[in-house]
Parts: structure tokens; sequence; C-alpha cells
């Protein structure tokens, strides 16, 4: 990584205080009267010109750090103890008018999801103008200034942009738009809270490589809070790691993730599918346990409870800080035993695929009628499930993956002439009109479980109407037949009498597959299932798609952001661009040969918490609508290896190019292997 | 925007087209005869018949449904009955609108302000002893029926202060200061049974508002507590508040039957009252269309208002 050495601190930044200190805080929040801790004694610095990232499972505290940092309390947030710091000034000190001064002034936040950091109610123009006017601006300066911030942040028709609402933008923009207003005051400190965990992964690393862009040319400090570990692995020069409201390891970003010493990071790093792990290598390492919960009293090791080396010492005495490096501290009575932290278990067992077509998707077209206007969503798809196969399918957002997901369960109908078959017979189009059989041959688990599953039901209750409804088993049989699936799911009799608000969200994803697999499914259409989940948490869900499929021979079509966790899952990915399917072929094949042009951009896309710096090919411009489609290659207003006077005009078809991989480009093997020209590449360093 | 002003107008026409039907058939399915009500116990046959006849009831029901129509066009529903016998129904229905819009008007002025300002600080103060001691004294009054309010304060108000008046109705030929004073105690007592509501849609819609990322962003980007609330929350926490205003308007004018009673005011809702307790119909087919016409205008507005304040409102109305 070069990351960390191009940001060496000049002397003078030495020289200058912290940007940021924060210095044994500790902090509670006020539940029905009582206090909760949530902080037990956080410290750390980011220095000027420095990137720092914090990572943690969700409800450590991350958010809650971020706030202090520039000292927003929540009104129910109490400072028990300790002090934040920047530039050598005393923000818990301040006063209500030095601490207006300080946030207009001097630091900036950026919230997770732009789509509420906005008001819904005010044009983008007057709230970006207002971080310019609380600066002491006038009206019509604010507004010229808004406009160059808006430029800066290379938003498309920024002078368009300031008329509109906020309900007119795409995440992306709105995203650009909220750093603009960040940067309007050249904060010394940017504290970023997730700020691209609900965008796609193109448009993440477009924001990714804007915040990098900026901060070369602001040299201001910046707090990175991401659960994506690519993302701060790319990102930050440090990294601090937080369990139960406390650092408990902190260094490099390259001594962290590569030699990672304190057993919780471990378990983190082991639970995310690294270095192009696949399912046939080994399992993902989950940590047992949950994250306790806030307020809760914890030994002086807070980790104690999951920790797969601990012993009583760890109970009794607070462990103390070992410097591993310099600069990077475990805070853990047990370094030199880290080797004893299991690793994830390698896969014994084979996975087999059969050979028969299951389910198919044969010429499958959908065409949205939209205000009169035909909409084509899906375009002439053709995929085959054989038993016991996993289909990752990737593509930015819009490009129709839902769409097929639920044309699959019947819940559009393919335009004419295109057909979804299960062994070679046609389904009919909706799953109202389908025969018992075809219904209960493909289930679905989605992105959201909460939505997904009834609250007002126990658990026994949701998998004992999906038993009945699917299978017919009825009465005693039927509530044996829920008990073995809930243990197939690891999911213990006491959950069974749970309702869903009572579950984490981990447990009831796994309600959400239990109740996928209560008829014996074919194929289980998987829209996202985990991408709402903590790593350790993912990890669990993904062993137990991969074992399940394995034991009950079912195929998937797993959708997913995640091209790491696609990998990791899938036999075969397919990537839709537009509703076609642009690349088709076996995981490896299309991670070790010639790509499509989007799979190419895509897959540069991705930050990697390995820390291999790669070329990444930006997209450019967002998704065309499906309304709308570009004439020739509908890839062509974005592809960076489009030919003149030929992609804008043909539309290619579907070559195969070896056995089973397919692309839909007009270029030969020859011309996709070319290097790309450099004006093209974004370099990250 | 135009679109769905003509479309809600079609659909208040629609409603009012309904309600018309139900008006007509009232006296022809309400128990007893009309007849005798109007004319008295003892009236006789003769006499009956013709109060029959001049109610209309002898018409078909289509042919009365026919004539209540070309009333509303022509704002003429013939003369009264029994409530002011022989005197036109639509002054009497216009003097006792108005009467109401006076109480209505004032009461606003005073409710409006003071529970929003109430909702916002309590949201604001959330949880604190501020919060509890003001919602819970709002819920506390607006537990009580208003005319037991109302009586309460006649007897422990108007009773022992000059100032208070009994009367809810200035002597003709008073000054507006003088009418205002008389109307004192209802508005009391209408604000002590919409404070607490009001305050706590608005609180509710200010919490709302207070928790999103677009307040903390405000608050991060160094805007006053004042700023805040006025350039961002405001829009968005009095959303709820105005539709709720909208639908009690046109219970402010129709529904205040017992106030309007306690303090002796002819109000639309008195009118009505005394309409029905005299089967007067017409006056009563001229009253209730009346607050239905009311209601209908009071919510539009306030859609309209909260297409204001709201563009994705605005925009999903566009669409429709
Ligand atoms: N105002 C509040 N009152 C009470 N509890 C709160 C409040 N804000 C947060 N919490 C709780 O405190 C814990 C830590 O919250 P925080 O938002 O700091 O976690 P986080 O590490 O940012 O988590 P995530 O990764 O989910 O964003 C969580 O359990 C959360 O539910
Ligand atoms: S101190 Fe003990 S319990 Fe805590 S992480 Fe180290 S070994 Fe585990
Ligand atoms: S056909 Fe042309 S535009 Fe389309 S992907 Fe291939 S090179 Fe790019
Ligand atoms: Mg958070």
């Amino acid at each position: 990584m070069t990351v960390t050495e191009s940001h060496t601190p000049e002397p003078a930044d030495l020289a200058a205080a912290p940007a940021l200190a924060v210095d044994g805080l500790e902090m509670s929040y006020v539940v029905r009267g009582t206090p909760r801790k949530i902080l037990r004694g956080v410290t750390f610095e980011v220095r000027q010109g420095e990137a720092y990232g914090l990572v943690g499972e969700s409800g450590c505290g991350k958010s809650t750090t971020a706030y202090a940092a520039l000292r927003y309390l929540p009104s129910n947030g109490v400072i028990d103890a300790g002090r934040v710091l920047s530039g050598g000034e005393e923000l818990t000190a301040m006063s209500a008018i030095e601490l207006r001064k300080f946030r207009a002034e001097r630091a900036s936040m950026v919230f997770q999801d732009p789509v509420q950091a906005v008001n819904p109610v005010l044009k983008i123009g007057t709230q970006v103008a207002e971080a310019f006017q609380v600066m002491g601006q006038s009206k019509a300066e604010a507004r010229v200034s808004a406009l160059a911030a808006l430029e800066r942040v290379h938003i498309a028709a920024p002078e368009s942009v300031m008329e509109r609402y906020p309900h007119q933008l795409s995440g992306g923009m709105l995203q650009r738009v909220v750093i603009a207003m960040g940067l309007a005051c050249d904060p010394t400190l940017l504290v970023l809270d997730e700020p691209t965990t609900g965008l796609d992964a193109t448009v993440e690393a477009e924001v990714l490589d804007l915040v990098r862009e900026l901060r070369s040319e602001l040299n201001s400090a910046i707090l990175l809070i991401a659960h994506n570990l690519g993302v701060i692995r790319t990102m930050c020069d440090r990294v601090g790691v937080m369990y139960a409201g406390r650092i408990v390891e902190e260094g490099t970003v390259a001594e962290v993730f590569d030699n990672p010493s304190h057993p919780y990071t471990k378990g983190l790093l082991n639970s995310i599918p690294r270095r192009g792990l696949r399912k046939t290598d080994s399992e993902l390492f989950s940590i047992p346990g949950a994250a306790p919960p806030i307020g809760a009293s914890l030994p002086n090791c807070t980790f104690v409870d999951r920790c797969p080396i601990a012993t009583d010492l760890c109970r009794t005495d607070v462990p103390p800080i070992v410097q591993r490096s310099d600069g990077h501290w475990t805070r853990c009575h047990h370094v030199d035993r880290l080797d004893e932290v299991p690793e994830p278990e390698k896969v014994t067992v084979k996975y087999d695929i059969g050979t028969e077509q299951v389910i198919g998707v044969e010429g499958v077209s959908k065409t949205f009628r939209q205000r009169g206007r035909d909409v084509p969503a899906l375009v002439g798809v053709n995929l085959g499930f054989a038993e016991g196969e996993t289909l990752g399918l990737v593509g930015e957002s819009g490009s129709g993956k839902s769409t097929l997901a639920k044309t699959m369960l019947g819940v559009h109908a393919p335009d004419e002439g295109g057909a979804i078959t299960l062994r070679g017979r046609t389904m009919a189009d909706k799953a109202t009109s389908r025969i018992e059989e075809s219904v209960r041959a493909i289930s679905m688990v989605f992105q959201n479980p909460d939505s997904a599953l009834n609250r007002a039901w126990t658990v026994r209750r949701i998998l004992h109407r999906s038993v009945v409804k699917l299978t017919g088993v009825k009465g005693a049989a039927a509530d044996r037949r829920v008990e073995e699936i809930a243990e197939g799911m690891q999911l213990s009799t006491r959950h069974l009498d749970m309702r869903p608000r009572q579950l984490s969200g981990g447990l009831k994803q796994r309600v959400a597959i239990a109740r996928a697999f209560a008829g014996d499914p074919e194929v289980v259409v998987c829209d996202e299932p985990t991408s709402a989940l903590d790593v350790s948490v993912q990890a669990a869900i993904l062993n137990l798609l991969a074992r399940l499929q394995n034991e009950e021979r079912s195929s998937y079509l797993f959708i997913s952001h995640d091209i790491g966790v696609v990998r990791y899952l899938a036999d075969r990915i397919a990537v839709m661009y537009l509703g076609r399917i642009m690349e088709i072929g076996a995981t490896q094949t299309m991670f070790e040969g010639v790509n499509h042009p989007y799979t190419e951009a895509l897959l540069s896309a991705v930050p990697s918490v390995d820390g291999v710096a790669e070329n990444r090919i930006p997209l450019t411009g967002s998704i065309p609508s499906p309304a709308n489609p570009p004439p020739g290659c509908v890839f062509h207003t974005r592809c960076h290896r489009a030919i003149a006077g030929l992609c804008e005009v043909t539309e290619p078809e579907l070559v195969e190019l070896s056995p089973g991989h397919s692309i839909k480009c007009h270029l030969t093997v020859e011309q996709l292997n070319e290097p790309i020209k450099a004006d093209v590449v974004a370099t990250l360093s | 925007m135009l679109r769905f002003i003509l479309r809600r107008l079609m659909l208040a026409f629609v409603t009012l087209a309904f309600l018309l039907v139900i008006v007509t058939l009232i006296p022809n399915i309400a128990p007893g005869d009309p007849a005798r009500k109007i004319a008295g116990g003892t009236a006789s046959p003769e006499r009956l018949m013709q109060v029959t006849e001049s109610l209309g009831l002898r018409d078909s029901v289509l042919t009365q449904l026919q004539k209540l129509a070309t009333s509303v066009f022509t704002l003429d529903f013939g003369d009264s009955f029994s409530v002011a016998a022989g005197e036109p129904v639509m002054s009497l229905v216009w003097s006792a609108l108005g009467n109401s819009a006076k109480l209505v008007i004032l009461a606003l002025i005073v409710i409006v302000p003071l529970s929003v300002l109430g909702g916002l600080v309590t949201a604001y103060k959330k949880d604190t002893w501020i919060d509890r001691t003001i919602i819970n004294v709002g819920i506390a009054f607006s537990a009580i029926p208003d005319f037991v309010a109302g009586v309460f304060l006649l007897a422990f108000l108007a009773v022992p202060v000059d100032f208070f008046k009994v009367q809810a109705a200035a002597p003709p030929g008073s000054s507006p200061l003088v009418q205002i004073q008389h109307l004192l105690l209802p508005v009391i007592a209408v604000l002590m049974v919409y404070f607490g509501y009001i305050a706590r849609v608005t609180r509710a819609g200010t919490i709302t508002a207070l928790d999103s990322d677009y307040a903390r962003t405000a608050f991060m980007r160094g805007l006053s507590i004042p700023q805040v609330f006025r350039k961002h929350i405001a829009r968005n926490a009095l959303q709820p508040t105005v539709a709720v205003l909208g639908t009690q308007l046109g219970y402010l004018f129709g529904g205040m039957v017992a106030l309007e009673r306690v303090f002796g005011y002819q109000g639309v809702g008195n009118l009505i009252l005394r309409a029905v307790d005299r089967a007067d119909y017409p006056v009563l087919r001229a009253g209730v269309l009346a607050v239905a016409v009311i209601y209908m205008l009071a919510t539009l507005s306030a859609d309209l208002l909260i297409a204001y304040m709201n563009p994705r409102a605005r925009q999903s109305l566009g669409d429709n």
C-alpha cells in the first residue's frame, strides 16, 4: 500500500495539535431514567491530513463517537468522563456559541444515508448556500459559492441541480451534494459515518475517489466509519477497532489488517471472504455470541465472553496495552497465544453440482408500461440452474436483478415468448395460476427480514404456515417438520416461541431462510440476504446457505452487490446491465480471464481489504433509464473500450468465448486483453 | 397541481351529491310525522296536510331531490317553518355561519400558536418534566367534554369575574373588542379541548424531524436552535398538524352544539340542533349542507397547504 507513505505528515503537521483528540471519553444514554454506558473510555487521535478509520460491529458505539467528535449529543446522551479536543481547544468545555462557530467554520459531518441527510422540502441550492451563509456570506455570495461547491464535487449540471428538490436526485448525486455542503467551510475535521453504505459499488467507488481527491486538496483530517473493511483499507492511514465502547486495537491499516493482534480483529477479518476465498476452500469464521447490549456491565476484558483464548485473568484484570510495532497496539492479555484463535474450518465435503437443468429462464423479457411508454426491464434473458448450483447475479441498481427474481417467482408475468421452466416443463406465468409443485419449486429470501415476516406471529407459527401451505403436511407431522427445519437453521426451541421483533437481525434472517426452505424448493432466490447484517453474522448466514444447499440439493439465485461475497458463494456469475445479461461464466473464469468491459469496470471498483492497489476504471455518468436505452450496445455510453461507428450502431450478440463463458460485446479476446489507455484509469494512491 | 385541484373538486361534488340524497331522505324516513311536529299535536288534519304539502313531502323522493339540488344552486331554500317561522332559510344560515366563523376564527388565532408552540417545546424538551407537564395537562383537559368545560368556566370565571361574560353573543351593535370579550370563555373552552390534541400531533411531527439526519446536519453546520427550527423543522414537522387542523375546522363549525348551547350562542351547530328539534327540515337541510361544504373546503385547503410545504406531496399530487 502506498497510501500510508504518500500521506506521511509533514514536519509542520507533527508540531500542530491533532485535528481531533478524544481522550478517555465515557458516555451514556439515559433510557427510561437509567443511564446506560455506551462508550467506556475511548482514546484516539486524528492528526491533520490524516484519515482515521473506525470499525466494529453494529452497536459498538462508532456513531456515538462520531457525534462526540463534533460534540453533538443526542438529547439523552451524557458525557461521564473524558475530553474531546480539536486543534488543542477543548470542545467539551466550549460554550454553545463557540461550539456553533466551531461547527460552522472548522468541522463537518457526513451521514450514512444521503436521502435522510438533506431536508426534503428545500431546494438543493438553498441548502448548500445555507452552509456558506452560516459563515457570514450574503445570500448572493452564498449562491455563487454553492454553485462552485457543487462543481467541485463534479456533479453533472450543477445549475439545474441547484433548482431541484432532493427527491429528484439519485443517491449518488445526493451524497455528492452532502459532501459539497460538508466541505463548505474547508473543514479541518471531516467526519464521515458510513458515507457509502447505501450506495452501489460503482457509485461508492466514485464517492470514495471524490473524498480521496478532496483530501489531498484540503489537508483536512478525516474520521471515517465504515463497516466495509475494504473501504477502510483503501481510504485510511490508521484504523481503530472498536468493541463494546472501547478501542481494542489500533495501528496503520496495513499493520492491523495484515497482522491483526486482537482476537476480535482476527475474528472480524476471518469472517469476510478474503483473497478470493471460495466456499469450496473453507468456511467463514463467525465470532460466537453477540455484541453485549448497551449498558451491560462487562468484565475487565469486554470481549471475554466471545473470546476463544480467554482465561480467568481476562475477567479479573484489565488487559494491558501491548505494543506490536511502532504505533500498532492491542489491548489483550494473551497476545502470545494469538495463533490459537481458530482459523475458519477447511471444507471437507465436496460440492457437486448436478448436470440436469432444474429451473430454466428461457428467452424472458419483461416490459413494463409506464405512462404510456414501454420500459423494457428485462431483455431476452436466458439462464439455467443445475441441481445444487449457485448462480450469482451482479449489476448496479436499476439493472433488473430484482425484476428477474420477481418474474421467476411469478410476481410478474414475462412478455410473450419467454418462459420459466421446471425440469423442462413450462410453468404458468403467474404464481397464482401455478400448480402446487411449481409454487413450491421457487422460494425467496429478502434483504430485509423485518418486512418479510409477519410481526404478530411467533416463529413457530410462521414456519408452520409455510409447511402446511407448501407441503400439505398437517397436524403433528407439520409440527415435527417445523422443528426439524428450525434445527437445521440452528434455531433453538426457545427461538420458535419468540416473535420476530424479539430476534436479532441475523436470527430473523435465519427464520426467513427457514421459511424459504419449508417447501423443499428447487431454487431459492436470495435478494441481498446479508447486506443489512454485520460481517460476523453475514459469515454465519453464508455458511448456513452453503451447508443447506449441499444437504438439500437446491439451487440459488444469489443477488448481491458485494462481489467478494458473490465470489465466495457462487459457482457461476451473471452480470446484468439494463436488463440484459452482459456476461456469464464460471466464477473461476470470471476472476481470471478476459471480462466484458462492464464487468471489468465493476470488478475494478471493489475496495479490497487485502490492500492490493488496483487500477480503477471509473464508470462515468449514471446508468441510463431503461425506458430509453441507448442504441447499439446499451453499455456504449459508459464503455471505456467502445469502438466508434460500431458500438453505438449495432447491438452485439452474446458470444461464447470458452465453454460456459459468454459475453455480449463486439470485441475479440485479443482486443479485450489490450491494456486500457492510461487516461481512463484512476489510480489509487 | 391543477389536475389535483380539479380531481379534489370532482370528489367534493360526488360527496356533496351523496349527502344531498341523504339530506333529502331525512324527513322521509325520520320516525314520527314531521308535519305533526311542526304544526303541533292538536292541529287539524287539513292543517297537517297543508304542512306536509309545503314541506314537499308529498312529492316523490326524486322530485324532492331535484328541488333540493335546485335550491343548492340558487342558494334559495325557501322559508323556515318553525325555527324562525317565515324567515328565509338562507338568512338564518348566513347569520349562524357568521357567528360560527367569528368563534372559530378567534379560536384558531388563540389555539394554533399556543398548541403549536406547546408541541415544539415539548418535542425539544422530550422526556423532561416540562414535556410531561405540558402533555399531561393537555391530555387531562382534552378528556373533559367541551360543554363540561364550558359550565365550569361559567361557574368559576363568568360568575365571580365581571370581565367574563355569560353570553357569548355581544349585544347588537357592540364594537369588535366587546364581541371578542364575550367570546373569550367559549374560546378558552375550545382551547382546553384542542390544545392537548394539536400539541401532541405537533410534538410527534417535530420529534421525527428533530431526529432526522437533516436536522442533525443543520445543527452540525453551526445553525442555532431557532434557526434550525425555522428553516428545517417547521415545514417538515407541521405537515401533520395542518392536516389535523383541516379536518377539525369542519367540526368546529358544525360540531360545537353543546358549547354553543351553554353560552347561548347562535352558531351553525345550535341552528341545526334547533332545526332537528322542531323538525324544520329546510333549515336542517341547508345547515347540514353548509357544514359539509365548509368541511370540504377546509380539508382541500389543508391539502393544498401541505402540497406547498412538501415538494414530494406536490409531485405525487401532480402524478395522479
Ligand atoms: N439516543 C440514544 N438513546 C439510547 N440508545 C442509543 C441512542 N443512540 C444509540 N443508542 C444505542 O447505543 C448503541 C451504540 O450506538 P451507535 O449508533 O454509536 O453504534 P454504531 O457502532 O454506530 O452502530 P452501527 O454500526 O449500527 O451504526 C446501540 O445499541 C444503539 O441502539
Ligand atoms: S484479554 Fe483475554 S478475553 Fe480479552 S481479548 Fe485478550 S485473550 Fe481474549
Ligand atoms: S460492444 Fe462496444 S460498447 Fe459494448 S461493451 Fe463491447 S466495446 Fe463496449
Ligand atoms: Mg452507526
